[in-house]
């Protein structure tokens, strides 16, 4: 008798603790797992400032008619893959429904496991390399690939350039840059140009020798996919030795960084992206009028008001997560992965849906910007595809 | 291959073989001996210290990373003529006051303590450094003069890779006074051959150490200014490998030997260099470890060092 009333009082305790937390408890948790310091600390912070906005923005989402607030766990990954599982680690305890990330693509690959493990879908947001997704069904992505990026500026430097011989200089031990590196070589080599490859080592500050490879081979186009921190110096050190072929990068130089990097050069310098700042000017008018409301905000912008591609696909990224978990009609983790594969989204950067295989975009275009050394702004110079 | 050529056009087309491999390589001798100089100025630091407290300050490349970001802050709100200043005065007060509090409490304890607390004021230069930028890289200001492009022979590169080697040349010979024919030299060369009977014989150990620990910050300083002048952007880590390669060029020259510390520096920035100018960009960094080993391996003294060996 005195067991059965342990037992009850116990059980009573029980539903007299979950029943309020349920009840008061409307909360639906997206793990946001984006670099903060490291190499990818500035970009990683800009994806991150649109992810917040968009919570600022619609901090609330209707799941099966219940109204739940959202809270954005956000962790860092330090833009490295040894520290990456830790943090996602760290969101799977939280217990997160979602999650949206990373910048970088090496990140994304070391913590896919973990995620994989605890049955938490990822959205990536800006990693273009293709093993991110390859192969599993939990990781899924809204942007372009490598091997797509690195054709369309094949493509591009040959097209607009008529670039013959192009000089590659990708980053040791970077699935994003080195990936991104191997598909504009083939893509360069398949159009019939010569491609002359250069890697260096991590914490490499000293790039004179390799611009002076690149000038004593002659080529045409330097294609540097790198990190914005190697960037800053591998543009000082073009321009301290009079470089004037064009300088190529992916989505990573796409932002202000390097268009403050470059005010001061002659460089021309071109970046394929996911978003045109301009396309959609009233997102581009709130998103300013917020960065520039929080001095925080202001400062993990790089201390202006450019909008970069990435912060416009982390506000989108937002938005496909609250999708999915308005399709998944619960907050389950399970239930909401298997609602993504049918997600579809038109955000500021377009149209947003999967496909059936790996859960990559379907994306057809990029765009290409230069450098505008007086304006200090990206300005528009191509749509460009594969074909 | 040139058994047809007469005498005369052979002389020719050597010497045009000649030209075009100087063209060709003049500028990653160029880049070697600018960051050979850089080199040195921290090198300094490491090889005074280790020659009057037997101790490896491993905070050392961390001091030349704050001397950076220093400058970085100061320039956003003085001029050039008050920020330059003042970026040496807060570095050598920073260096003054590492040894103050983390180093002097610790004189009479085991040399392996104090070692351990320069790794531990490492780890905390990075960390603070990390809370105060947020883990965004810095862009350094450029320095007028130095920081124009000029050309010299076939390569451009910036003013300041003429001038580093220069100046180092000139801080040295300044130096190498100082030590030689002042009495705080005499009373450094004094601590650093004895230290428990230059203490018996009146000199005030602790202004000394302080002082070594003050000129090799005023170096790195200038050394810091001189190579983020040419990488403009500086990041927590920054200091780290310029201070683990400045460390491998004391070795090499011999740990407690100034002119040593030099020319090992010098070495090792251009070698540096000539290996990524013949492809092996990726080898480059570990050539220069690889030396350390084979040094410590084949004449632990370096080329300049004292023949007692102590163990490091």
């Amino acid at each position: 008798m005195k067991k059965l009333a342990a037992v009850a009082m116990c059980a009573a305790l029980c539903l007299a603790s979950v029943a309020p937390v349920s009840a008061a408890d409307n909360t639906v948790k997206i793990g946001v797992f984006e670099p903060a310091s490291g190499d990818n600390g500035a970009g990683g912070k800009q994806e991150t400032l649109g992810i917040q906005y968009a919570n600022a923005e619609t901090p609330t989402v209707e799941i099966d008619g219940v109204e739940y607030d959202v809270e954005l766990v956000i962790v860092d990954n330090e833009s490295s893959t040894e520290k990456a599982p830790t943090a996602a680690s760290e969101l799977v305890s939280q217990g997160v429904s979602v999650v949206l990330g990373s910048y970088g693509s090496g990140v994304s690959i070391a913590a896919s496991d973990i995620f994989a493990e605890a049955g938490i879908p990822v959205i990536g947001v800006t990693c273009t390399n293709p093993q991110v997704t390859e192969g599993n069904t939990h990781y899924f992505r809204i942007c372009f690939l490598d091997p797509f990026q690195g054709t369309v500026l094949a493509n591009f430097a040959s097209e607009s350039f008529e670039a013959t011989k192009a000089y590659v200089l990708t980053k040791l031990g970077d699935d994003y840059s080195v990936g991104l590196g191997y598909y504009f070589e083939q893509a360069f080599e398949e159009l019939g140009g010569e491609v002359i490859s250069d890697t260096f080592p991590e914490g490499t500050a000293d790039f004179t020798s390799y611009i002076t490879t690149a000038i004593n081979e002659g080529v045409d186009v330097i294609f540097a996919p790198t990190s914005t921190e190697a960037a800053q110096l591998i543009i000082a050190a073009a321009d301290a030795q009079g470089v004037q072929v064009p300088l190529l990068a992916g989505d990573t130089w796409d932002s202000n960084v390097i268009l403050n990097a470059t005010a001061s050069t002659t460089m021309s310098v071109y970046v394929t992206t996911f978003y045109q700042e301009g396309a959609n000017e009233e997102f581009d008018a709130n998103i300013k009028e917020w960065i520039n409301s929080d001095s925080t905000n202001l400062a993990n912008n790089g201390g202006d008001d450019t909008v970069a591609a990435v912060t416009a696909m982390g506000y989108d990224a937002y938005y496909v997560a609250l999708e999915a978990l308005k399709n998944a009609g619960s907050t389950d983790a399970a239930a909401v992965n298997e609602a993504l594969w049918d997600t579809t989204y038109t955000g500021v950067t377009g149209e947003i849906s999967f496909d059936s295989e790996n859960g990559d975009a379907v994306r057809d275009t990029a765009y290409v910007k230069i450098a505008n050394h007086e304006t200090i702004a990206w300005d528009f110079v191509a749509e460009q595809g594969v074909g | 291959m040139l058994g047809g050529c007469t005498g005369c056009s052979l002389l020719y087309v050597k010497g045009k073989i000649l030209m075009d491999f100087i063209n060709k390589n003049l500028p990653y001798l160029l880049a070697g001996i600018s960051v050979g100089g850089q080199y040195a100025l921290i090198a300094i630091g490491y090889t005074m210290v280790y020659g009057i407290l037997r101790l490896i300050n491993f905070a050392h490349g961390d001091i030349f990373m704050v001397a950076a970001l220093v400058f970085v802050y100061a320039s956003a709100s003085f001029p050039l003529y008050v920020s330059i200043p003042l970026t040496i005065v807060m570095t050598v007060i920073l260096g003054f006051a590492v040894e103050r509090v983390a180093y002097k409490p610790l004189r009479s304890a085991p040399r392996m303590s104090v070692m351990i607390s320069a790794i531990g004021v490492s780890y905390l230069l990075q960390n603070l450094a990390l809370y105060v930028t947020g883990g965004l890289a810095q862009v350094v200001p450029s320095i007028p003069v130095i920081s124009d492009t000029i050309k010299i022979g076939s390569a451009t590169t910036k003013v300041v890779t003429i001038v580093t080697p220069i100046l180092t040349i000139v801080l040295v010979f300044v130096l190498m006074q100082l030590i030689n024919h002042t009495k705080i030299g005499m009373a450094m060369r004094a601590v650093a051959d004895d230290f428990e009977t230059s203490r018996l014989m009146g000199i005030k150990i602790n202004s000394v150490i302080s002082t070594t620990f003050m000129i090799g910050s005023f170096l790195a300083a200038i050394g810091a200014l001189l190579y983020f002048t040419n990488y403009p952007s500086v990041v927590p880590t920054s200091g780290a490998m310029p201070g683990l390669k400045a460390f491998v060029a004391a070795v090499f020259g011999g740990i407690g030997s100034i002119p040593g510390a030099v020319i090992g520096a010098f070495i090792i920035g251009i070698c540096e260099n000539i290996i990524k100018g013949l492809g092996w960009t990726t080898f480059s960094d570990a050539f220069t470890f690889a030396l350390l080993i084979v040094v410590l391996l084949v004449k632990p003294t370096g080329l300049f060092g004292e023949k007692a060996t102590d163990k490091v």
